[in-house]
């Protein structure tokens, strides 16, 4: 194989595995859209605050530690132990699903059969809200996140992938990282599992039967509130796996929460009610910049990463504006 | 008497006729399943309900007829509790009912399906009818998470059931389509499955044979009287076509303008005038 096609296919390889991570963040998105027709703006800021208390709770941190400290007078930051990455990961999801029934309680019980922009509204005040809230709670320092998973280049990968190139050719091998890799296969187990629940469970079904129409839930005996509780703790699941995949990549830090702007293009991409159109939108989104970036970016000065993602997506919106499978919009005149 | 109920009256007759002449006999109608008493629903300063008080019998078809606007719907959402009425009591198998939700509702027996079918389009004949018998599946979140703890038996036990209803609503060439690409009146029929599925105390339906042809009508009219014929089911249905319900009902409630101005048997309303007058229009000096 010549070496501009090994190329290639490295750049599509880790442009798949971004896309992932990038459908991941959709699908937070797109879940709760479905269930509640709620445009939830808070999605990232809850992927920071899910990587944030699972860092938390794996270093033993003290919450409220500034507050503790500034009202009693003490000096107090960490309890003194350590906790294993796994149990770290169960009391985060804990926590989510704790803030999904404060969520439903607090605000969307109150905000039912109002306009979509006014629950929109709610949700910014909620994502403000939040990244407030988990500053307090954690600290606003930026951690490293250590979940004990492999990390860098394989040179496996790098030696097999040497032998493709043609004999004598200046050719090192592929770069693919392992983090990319696991983080990937997490997201794919996640969604399969997530699609198995919607099929075969009965809360699975009336997950379903919410989504497509409130009222004839209702009148088969669906619970709205316990249904919003179920989604936004889901959206709370994948908020966490997001979290912690970018945490572990790159630190969690507080600019995490601007991953939400990487997933709108995907859902216009996508469209914001299908599933399979967030994994299929996130995919094409993570080949589309990484190929434009390697190909035309050094012809017009690089960083086309940051905007590229958006044009496509404009694109889209031009000839598909219900996204690649979502519902098409007929409307009687 | 208008030709409409004169017409209406020859085919009840031809009914009753067919009836004996099959030897079934004539249905077995209880005690008093639902009262409402008193009835005021108001929706800011107008007033869709005034004061209606009526009860439905156990295994009977009761109707609700009117012209447009009398308020039928209306008084079917009180049932089924999308709406709460300002005034009035709602009795229900023998208790007063306070204010519930929607799916509380459901919980306590009473089905129904809507004029304008609420059906879940994305999901298979099959998957509709299911979530019919959400109110009747037992195992908790965890259990069927994990498919443990009888989750299995229980699946299994409810789809046997949901087949009976299909085969019984002659709908087993579309179990597996998406309700959305089915046509208008087979869509009507996965309804009232999705409604038959919860194995309800009472049915509600609203305007079953609207938007309906002629063979589409008397197919539902059919499902309708064997429900209620094989599993006794009680019915609470609304029209808009005289002729079919005078066919059908046991007992009819006449509603205009949000007064009741009828109730009784079909016969009984067919001669009131007030009805009459309603239905063709007279006026008022």
């Amino acid at each position: 194989m010549g070496v501009g096609l090994l190329n290639t296919i490295e750049v599509i390889l880790n442009g798949l595995m971004t896309g992932v991570m990038y459908s991941l963040v959709a699908l937070g998105f797109v879940l709760i859209f479905k269930a509640s027709g709620i445009f939830n703006y808070a999605q990232g800021v809850m992927s920071l605050f899910a990587a944030l208390t699972l860092v938390g709770f794996q270093s033993g941190q003290i919450p409220f530690a500034e507050l503790i400290n500034a009202v009693f007078g003490t000096d107090v930051h960490h309890f003194g132990f350590t906790m294993p990455a796994i149990l770290a990961t169960l009391c985060a999801l804990a926590v989510m699903v704790l803030f999904a029934i404060i969520v439903e309680r607090l605000i969307l019980k109150h905000l039912v059969n109002q306009e979509p922009i006014i629950l929109f509204m709610a949700t910014i005040g909620l994502a403000y809200f939040l990244e407030g809230f988990g500053d307090m709670m954690w600290g606003s320092d930026i951690k490293t996140m250590d979940l004990g998973l492999p990390q860098g280049g394989s040179f496996w990968f790098e030696d097999v992938t040497k032998t493709w190139a043609a004999e004598g050719s200046d050719y090192w091998g592929m770069y693919v990282d392992v983090l990319d890799v696991i983080a990937a296969s997490v997201a794919i187990c996640l969604v399969i599992a997530l699609t198995l629940f919607s099929q075969y469970t009965k809360t699975g079904r009336a997950l379903r039967a919410v989504a497509d129409d409130h009222q004839a839930a209702l009148s088969v005996g669906i619970s709205l509130r316990y249904i919003w509780v179920v989604t936004w703790a889901i959206a709370g699941l994948v908020a966490l796996v997001a979290g912690s995949m970018w945490g572990a990549k790159s630190g969690v830090q507080f600019s995490l929460s601007l991953i939400a702007l990487k997933a709108l293009p995907v859902l216009m991409l996508g469209g914001f009610t299908s599933i399979p159109g967030a994994i299929v939108g996130g995919m094409m989104i993570g080949v589309g910049e990484k190929l434009f970036e390697f190909y035309v970016g050094p012809m017009v000065g690089g960083a086309t990463e940051n905007w590229f993602a958006y044009v496509l997506a404009l694109v889209f919106l031009v000839f598909r504006p219900q996204g690649l499978f979502g519902d098409k919009i007929i409307e009687r005149v | 008497m208008s030709i409409h109920a004169a017409e209406a009256a020859k085919d009840d007759a031809s009914y009753a006729a067919q009836e004996e002449a099959h030897g079934i006999e004539p249905r077995r109608v209880g005690d008093v399943v639902m009262e409402m008493k008193n009835i005021t629903l108001r929706f800011g300063g107008v007033t869709a309900i005034k004061d209606i008080s009526f009860d439905v019998r156990e295994h009977e078809i009761r109707a609700i007829i009117g012209p447009n606007g009398a308020g039928k719907s209306s008084m079917l959402n009180v049932i089924n509790g999308f709406y709460h009425p300002q005034e009035g009591e709602i009795w229900f198998r023998g208790e007063k009912r306070g204010p519930m939700r929607p799916h509380e509702i459901a919980h306590q027996g009473i089905a129904r399906t809507f004029q304008n079918i609420a059906l879940f389009k994305g999901m298979s004949t099959l998957d509709n009818i299911m979530t019919g018998r959400m109110t009747l599946m037992k195992s908790n979140f965890w259990q069927h998470t994990f498919w443990k703890g009888g989750a299995e038996r229980e699946e299994v036990e409810h789809r046997r059931r949901v087949e009976e209803i299909i085969d019984f609503l002659e709908i087993q060439a579309i179990r597996k389509t998406p309700v959305g690409r089915l046509p208008y009146g087979l869509q009507k029929r996965v309804e009232l499955g999705r409604a038959l599925a919860a194995e309800p105390k009472l049915l509600l339906l609203d305007e079953p044979m609207a938007g309906m042809n002629v063979e589409e009508k008397e197919d539902m009219c059919r499902f309708i009287l064997d429900v209620n014929d094989e599993f006794g089911t009680t019915i609470c249905l609304i029209e808009h076509d005289m002729g079919v319900v005078m066919d059908i009902a046991d007992r009819v409630v006449v509603l205009d303008y949000g007064r009741k101005i009828g109730d009784g048997t079909p016969d009984e309303v067919r001669s009131n005038q007030d009805v009459i007058d309603a239905y063709l229009g007279v006026s008022h000096d």
